[in-house]
């Protein structure tokens, strides 16, 4: 808060004495330099999509949609994305079931072990997806559960709630508990107080987090490749191609999960950007 | 019902979800899998048994050893180059863009890939380096080379240029909330009493943004650490990392007590590193409010 007060009073401050800012021009080269690292890969992976030639080089041979033509014909591909569309559905679903209350465990209840369950439940996102892969590949033979879509999407959900969590969690504590307890003081039940006074103050922080869990259990590798039996996610699917060689095809693939990742994500980090939307418009 | 009666039934009913499933789903999982650290292996499965082989062979043996180093210096070497791009890159946002509204789209520009596809970040420098990839046939195209290389790929080279790639966003990320929580009239007063814009920074701005470069380089340092995919696609014989030797135990080499074993010592290091950071921030905290 004190922050923000500080900056507009600053902002209000006459302009200082005008002088070529060179610094901001050697920063702004570099920063422009890194975007272009970032973005440089991407663009390749697209225009190569509709390039006219089995391999990526240069020079470019011309513009086809070939490659997705060969994209749509692959039965294999297609029964991939609809595994995977099962899987990150139904582990967004399980982690938005439970990241609100764990997020509610952590700013309302004081416990012995807080800490710790705090750092357990966020460390998946610290951990590289292999350890999470691996001690529940080890757990699942242990109980004697066959590998399947399903047991990839318990990983999947273990690995992601903490993103739920720390989004959910942020929110409720900025929020105004009063506001609860009028709502109690006025005779509402605990589920109507929920549902009608809290929840639509953190239902952004819950659509944003839960579009980056269902982009993120989209793209899954590491924990994917332990956990799965027969069936075959996308990014599996294509992790296994590759193995073979590259095709074009996979850049028309890519292309598809660039473009849709891209739109996910930027309405997630509008939804979760943006504080006080939820709260000023009602 | 009474109201203490009902406030206690709601405590069950929030703290069973999140309690059973970390139970369920990380402590059994984590238990059992140091439990079968210990484990001996009996081609093509393995035997209860409380050992310390496993480990031995880790640390005794060179070839793991030296898989272990290798991956220690790949992540550092990731972590600081990611640092070199993300710092004035954030550093741009924070202090040069004056608009509000520029500054979140740029900020969002420079994250958004960091949720895109891991795998296809990593393949798509598999397309640029490769002996026929982009990168060649470009220099060949324009007369640099006479004839493609295979010099780009898979070694620790392409290791490093893709993992510094794919973790930029990642270091960008902590750093630019750091350095947005710098009150400016600090900056301002710094400026008033005489110190330039280099002294400035080197006295006033870096040190307060410490903790965010902290938590830049620990992130991406314990994520390289722990990646197969990388050296899978663009890593090459001399580019494998534990990760890589982990996931052929449990695959190919079929010796599940020495891949647990390997992922526990994997996991002490980044808990080692995690809490390492994790004190330095502390101790070098400054209150700004």
């Amino acid at each position: 808060m004190s922050i923000q007060t500080s900056g507009s009073i600053n902002s209000a401050l006459p302009a200082r004495k005008p002088k070529i800012d060179w610094s901001r021009y050697s920063l702004g080269t570099a920063a422009a330099a890194v975007m272009a690292f970032l973005y440089g890969p991407i663009i390749v992976l697209i225009i190569f999509s509709f390039n006219d030639n089995q391999v990526t080089t240069l020079p470019l041979r011309g513009f086809t949609w070939r490659w997705y033509e060969k994209m749509l014909a692959n039965e294999q591909m297609l029964e991939a994305i609809s595994n995977s569309l099962y899987v990150a559905s139904s582990a967004t679903i399980l982690a938005v079931i439970i990241g609100i209350p764990t997020a509610f465990v952590l700013d309302r209840y004081g416990f012995y072990g807080k800490t710790l369950f705090r750092r357990l439940i966020l460390m998946p996102i610290t951990l590289p997806g292999i350890i999470t892969g691996i001690s529940m590949l080890n757990f699942f033979r242990v109980i004697d559960f066959g590998l399947s879509l399903e047991t990839v999407i318990i990983g999947h959900t273990t690995a992601l709630i903490g993103i739920v969590v720390t989004q959910v969690f942020a929110r409720l504590q900025r929020f105004n508990r009063r506001l609860e307890e009028a709502s109690s003081d006025l005779g509402a039940t605990p589920w109507k107080t929920f549902r009608y006074i809290t929840y639509p103050n953190i239902r952004t922080a819950v659509i944003g987090s839960s579009l980056l869990t269902f982009t993120l259990s989209f793209d899954e590798i590491p924990v994917t490749f332990f956990l799965t039996g027969r069936d075959n996610t996308l990014p599996m699917y294509i992790y296994s191609t590759l193995r073979r060689g590259i095709t074009p095809e996979i850049n028309a693939v890519g292309t598809v999960i660039i473009l849709v990742s891209l739109v996910l994500i930027i309405m997630s980090v509008i939804l979760l950007g943006n504080p006080k939307s939820d709260s000023t418009s009602r | 019902m009474t109201p203490r009666k009902r406030r206690r039934l709601i405590a069950i009913a929030v703290f069973s979800p999140p309690l059973l499933w970390t139970l369920l789903f990380m402590i059994v999982p984590y238990a059992i899998m140091f439990t079968y650290s210990f484990y001996t292996r009996q081609y093509p499965t393995f035997v209860p048994d409380f050992q310390f082989g496993n480990y031995a062979t880790i640390f005794m043996k060179e070839q793991y050893f030296q898989v272990i180093l290798r991956t220690l210096k790949i992540a550092t070497l990731v972590g600081f180059l990611s640092l070199m791009f993300a710092y004035p890159l954030a550093f741009f946002l924070v202090f040069k863009v004056e608009s509000q509204k520029v500054r979140t789209i740029l900020y969002t520009a420079v994250i958004a890939p960091l949720w895109v596809s891991y795998l296809l970040r990593a393949y798509t420098w598999k397309t640029i380096l490769g002996s026929e990839g982009v990168l060649n046939s470009f220099l060949v195209w324009v007369g640099i080379l006479d004839q493609p290389t295979d010099l780009f790929l898979y070694n620790q080279f392409s290791m490093v240029v893709t993992l510094t790639y794919i973790f930029i966003p990642f270091t960008v990320m902590p750093i630019y909330t750091a350095l947005e929580k710098i009150p400016r009239n600090l900056v301002e007063a710094s400026q008033d009493l005489g110190l330039g814009p280099v002294r400035t920074f080197i006295k006033v701005i870096f040190p307060l943004s410490l903790p965010g470069v902290l938590a830049g380089m620990t992130f991406t340092f314990c994520l390289t650490a722990g990646d197969f995919i990388a050296p899978f696609l663009v890593g090459g014989p001399d580019g494998s990392m534990v990760a890589s030797v982990i996931q052929s135990q449990f695959g190919s080499s079929l010796n599940w007590p020495l891949g647990s074993a390997l992922s526990m010592v994997m996991l002490a290091i980044i808990l080692t590193i995690i809490s390492i950071s994790d004190r330095l921030e502390r101790a070098g905290h400054i209150d700004l409010d």
